[in-house]
């Protein structure tokens, strides 16, 4: 294995988290917050001179990555950029404990938004806006980001691509994969953009609009109010769940509408799933919830906006679903946790593409039953879905389930909490989603849980983020040892 | 640029892993879906997936905006078929393989490559018996790479352990030596130099030496190298390079034994070249060389379809005190292999075919002063040797050589000037009109500017 590359690319990794510190340093400066901008000029001075020091060592020729190595890459810069992402927190007092710090910073970058705090509001702005950017970086993914920069990317890249994107297929857009890296930026940046500035036209502040938007287009789901999304004004809530709903498409098909192919974007059998899914889901939802508002408008926006928030996997809330007395609404809103979005977006869960491959290979299946020597084959967005693909989707749901019954219990060792919060709860982060559906009133924290569970929920959201295969490549020693 | 690549074979991919080496925008196309996946996962390209020459499929690799096309599956038709439609769909240039023997006659040739409007033929088993031709000419080079039609010629040595050379520096050496002439590359122990005057040459490196295509035998003997012509060669195997490379020979008048399993092919070998003797047997028997009288031979190359074949044979020839010894070997790691064992010559059709289209490429890039004519790259890729055209915008005319400083890791190593071949010194000049050699390591040269660093 070449373990040098991989050294160095966390390097690489972490002096550009070392630059993206000094975003935070700036929103300090304007807040006059000085002490935190101390702490994160310490933090970035840290990640700089480790990064660098990887860097300058671990220079090496042979800069092969191999489909092994982009896997352990991926999972060790994400843990990196987290140990080092959380020093700001703990430095600066706002989160005293390193373990708190860590699955805050976790739950950033994975995009879950699963926090800690009690009191939100009581945070500096400086640090609220470092809290709020994890999300923005992760959503799109960390690697991808620093293959836009560099400007030499490794041989065979693509494995780190593949390796970070959400999703069974991940296919290039152009030719070279840093053009790919820049396009999907490209599209990221503007769509958050877009999101501001509709957020500063509803009268949002504008530190809120972009601490805000950066949640949404993370799908990730940090406030910095402690009721989330349920003080502000009608107009931003319906802006806040179109918004969530647009990140949770595949960027692909953005791309495709760029270069003018629509037709081939809107026929996506993948977006039309998505967008039917949805409709029919925020339908339930409105139709359990109903009787309850006996108000339509009322009732129609909060249907959405915990549909979209829930299914895009973001967790901002505009009403505590949990106390709502309509078992329909929660068991629909329960049930779309574990599907998410579309493969290439933001968002987390199980991804609606999967669930198709599966859904068309067990109606394969059945036509089997009836005609037992009957040809088949499953095709996905006119191509034609391989064998290595179809079984990479079968193991996949099998490790997925897997995965969450150990999170389940080993958080059932958790004696304050009912086992309906606990499964939330592993749901929840292990999906990508945020907050706990236990009291959603009081922010959704996770404040009560003990260390040990902490630290469980803190694997699970990086094990949802990058679909379980490369951290569990990096945990198991067989990786390491040289036989 | 916008380079579709069409089969993904050896060539194929050796063609996009060194055009990826060059900052293009490649997509990589073949019929079998595994081998797609495959080159996207090695190298920083596109795959698509289909039938080269299906116009929707063809419009799925970017054909329209493409600014070159090449075509090598393992099907002459396929390939002219699908450069056909690329240039219809408006793809700027089009480069097809065409190796059929049929189709490599002067006249057809011409034929279809006017009539679809074809930018380049290339035939790797034409350019493989040329370069291997080349170096039988020149028996004591290793490799020998020309440039303006034989006006200079880069000759690659090897230092042996008794060579007159070891330990003299350049300086002596030039003084040594009255015809003029400058090694121009060294490898030694896997590294490259590009050397200087007080650099002193060591038993095993492998130099390159460039000079005046007229004044190479001369040079040769003052180095102290014997340079016996090659009047007999035995090949082993019978394909399409055996059969361009027999050609060559003949033509020059050296005697061709060719052995080929194959009867058929032994027959057909016969009605095209009546000169050749062809033997029916196994071509890495022992029994069959010694009976046609390998130990006699002046050369013997080695061309049966497996690499492995080529290298055992090949040794078993420079046992029998054979003076020179070719092998072809297409597998990049079995080149360097034999190559570290003691093959001499080894020539592989890939990389001949990719420096080609990496020349092409670089051709085609818009360049202000000057134009890359040919491309070779030497010492196993650690260093490329050009020729470049100098056009009449180029910034450093009539300035004399020693008020440029040149980048470190290159040489100016000729100039040609109408007829004349110059080996600069620092009052020379380059005029437009001329073509200039170059030797650089490093960052790749698109422009002879991207050598000069300043005007001092």
């Amino acid at each position: 294995m070449n373990y040098k590359m991989i050294l160095y690319t966390v390097g690489q990794v972490l002096i550009i988290e070392a630059m993206l510190l000094i975003l935070p340093m700036a929103v300090c400066a304007v807040y006059l917050e000085w002490f935190s901008l101390l702490c994160f000029a310490v933090s970035a001075a840290i990640a700089a001179s480790i990064g660098g020091a990887l860097v300058l060592f671990m220079k090496k020729r042979d800069r092969r990555i191999y489909a092994k190595e982009g896997l352990i890459i991926v999972s060790l810069c994400w843990i990196a950029v987290s140990l080092i992402g959380a020093l700001p927190f703990v430095l600066s007092g706002d989160i005293p404990s390193y373990t708190d710090a860590l699955f805050e910073t976790v739950s950033g970058f994975t995009t879950t938004g699963a926090t800690i705090l009690r009191d939100i509001e009581s945070l500096g702005r400086g640090v609220l806006f470092w809290r709020s950017f994890t999300h923005w970086i992760g959503g799109m993914g960390v690697l991808v980001f620093v293959m836009a920069i560099l400007s030499r990317s490794p041989d065979r890249s693509m494995n780190i691509l593949r390796a970070e994107m959400p999703g069974p297929i991940v296919d290039k857009l152009v030719p070279r994969a840093r053009d790919t890296a820049k396009i999907l930026y490209i599209i990221y940046i503007g769509l958050t953009a877009l999101l501001i500035i509709f957020l500063l036209l509803g009268g949002m502040p504008l530190y809120d609009s972009v601490i805000h938007a950066f949640g949404t287009a993370g799908t990730g789901g940090f406030s910095i109010n402690n009721d989330s999304i349920a003080g502000y004004n009608h107009y931003i809530q319906w802006v806040i769940a179109v918004f969530m709903l647009l990140f949770g498409v595949n960027f692909n098909l953005y791309y495709l509408i760029l270069i003018r192919k629509y037709k081939t974007a809107f026929k996506s059998g993948e977006l039309r799933f998505y967008l039917a899914l949805f409709v029919i889901s925020a339908a339930l939802v409105l139709y359990g919830i109903y009787p309850l508002y006996e108000n339509f408008s009322d009732a129609l926006r909060l249907a959405v906006f915990q549909t979209s928030s829930i299914m895009t996997t973001t967790g901002y809330t505009t009403a505590d679903f949990t106390l709502w007395n309509a078992p329909i609404a929660k068991a629909v809103l329960i049930l779309l946790m574990f599907i998410g979005s579309c493969a290439g977006s933001t968002a987390g869960g199980f991804k609606v593409s999967r669930v198709i491959i599966l859904l068309k290979k067990l109606g394969n299946e059945f036509r089997r039953s009836l005609h037992p020597r009957t040809a088949s084959i499953v095709k996905f967005e006119d191509k034609r879905v391989d064998e290595a693909t179809l079984g990479g989707v079968g193991n996949y749901l099998a490790v997925y389930t897997v995965s969450f019954i150990v999170i389940v219990l080993l958080l059932s060792f958790e004696r304050a909490f009912s086992f309906e919060a606990n499964f939330t709860a592993a749901a929840s982060c292990f999906n990508n989603i945020g907050p706990l559906y236990d009291n959603i009133a009081g922010g959704g924290t996770f404040a009560n849980y003990s260390v040990f569970s902490k630290m469980v929920l803190s694997l699970s959201m990086l094990l949802g983020r990058l679909e379980i295969y490369p951290l569990l490549l990096t945990l198991n020693p067989g990786v390491w040892i040289k036989k | 640029m916008n380079i579709v690549v069409v089969g993904c074979g050896k060539i194929g991919r050796k063609i996009l892993s060194s055009l990826s080496e060059e900052k293009h925008n490649l997509v990589a196309m073949d019929n079998d879906g595994k081998v797609v996946e495959e080159v996207v996962g090695i190298y920083d390209v596109m795959g698509v997936c289909g039938n080269a020459t299906d116009y929707i499929k063809l419009g799925e690799a970017g054909v329209k905006n493409a600014d070159l096309f090449i075509a090598v599956t393992n099907f002459d038709e396929i390939n002219m078929l699908s450069c056909f439609a690329a240039k219809k769909m408006g793809a700027k240039h089009t480069v097809a393989r065409i190796r059929d023997t049929e189709n490599n006659n002067g006249e057809s040739l011409n034929f279809i490559k006017t009539q679809i409007d074809l930018s380049l033929a290339i035939n790797p088993e034409y350019m493989t018996a040329t370069a291997i031709y080349n170096v039988l000419k020149t028996p004591s080079a290793t490799s020998v790479e020309m440039f303006s039609r034989h006006r200079f010629e880069m000759l690659g040595l090897i230092l042996r352990e008794d060579s007159p050379l070891d330990g003299v520096s350049l300086i002596e050496l030039r003084k040594k030596v009255k015809e003029k002439f400058l090694v121009c590359a060294v490898s030694r122990d896997d590294k490259f130099y590009i050397p200087q005057g007080n650099f002193r040459l060591k038993s095993g490196d492998r130099i390159g030496v460039i000079a005046s295509g007229r004044d190479t035998q001369k040079i040769l003997k003052a180095l102290g190298v014997i340079n016996k012509p090659i009047r007999n060669v035995i090949i082993t195997g019978g394909g399409k390079t055996s059969y361009y490379l027999a050609k060559l020979l003949t033509e020059s008048r050296i005697s061709v034994k060719i052995i080929e399993q194959d009867r058929k092919r032994c027959e057909e070998f016969l009605e095209e070249l009546p000169e050749v003797t062809v033997i029916h047997g196994n071509g890495i028997d022992q029994e069959i060389l010694q009976e046609e009288g390998i130990s006699g031979s002046d050369a013997f190359v080695a061309l049966t379809g497996k690499d492995e074949e080529n290298i055992l044979i090949s040794f078993y020839a420079i046992s029998q005190n054979v003076h020179k010894v070719v092998s072809k070997v297409n597998g990049e790691e079995l080149y360097s292999i034999a190559e570290k064992l003691g093959l001499d010559s080894i020539v592989s059709p890939k990389k001949i075919v990719a420096d080609a289209m990496v020349q092409y490429a670089r051709a085609l890039e818009n360049s202000e002063g000057s134009t890359v004519e040919t491309l070779y790259r030497i010492m196993n890729g650690d260093a490329e040797a050009l020729e470049f055209n100098i056009l009449q915008d180029f910034e450093y005319v009539d300035v004399p050589l020693k008020d440029v400083k040149f980048r470190k890791d290159t040489l100016l190593a000729g100039i040609v000037r109408g007829t004349e071949t110059i080996i600069p010194s620092g009052d020379d000049v380059i005029r437009s009109g001329d073509k200039v050699i170059v030797v650089a390591a490093g960052e790749k040269v698109y422009d002879l500017a991207d050598i000069i660093e300043e005007r001092v």
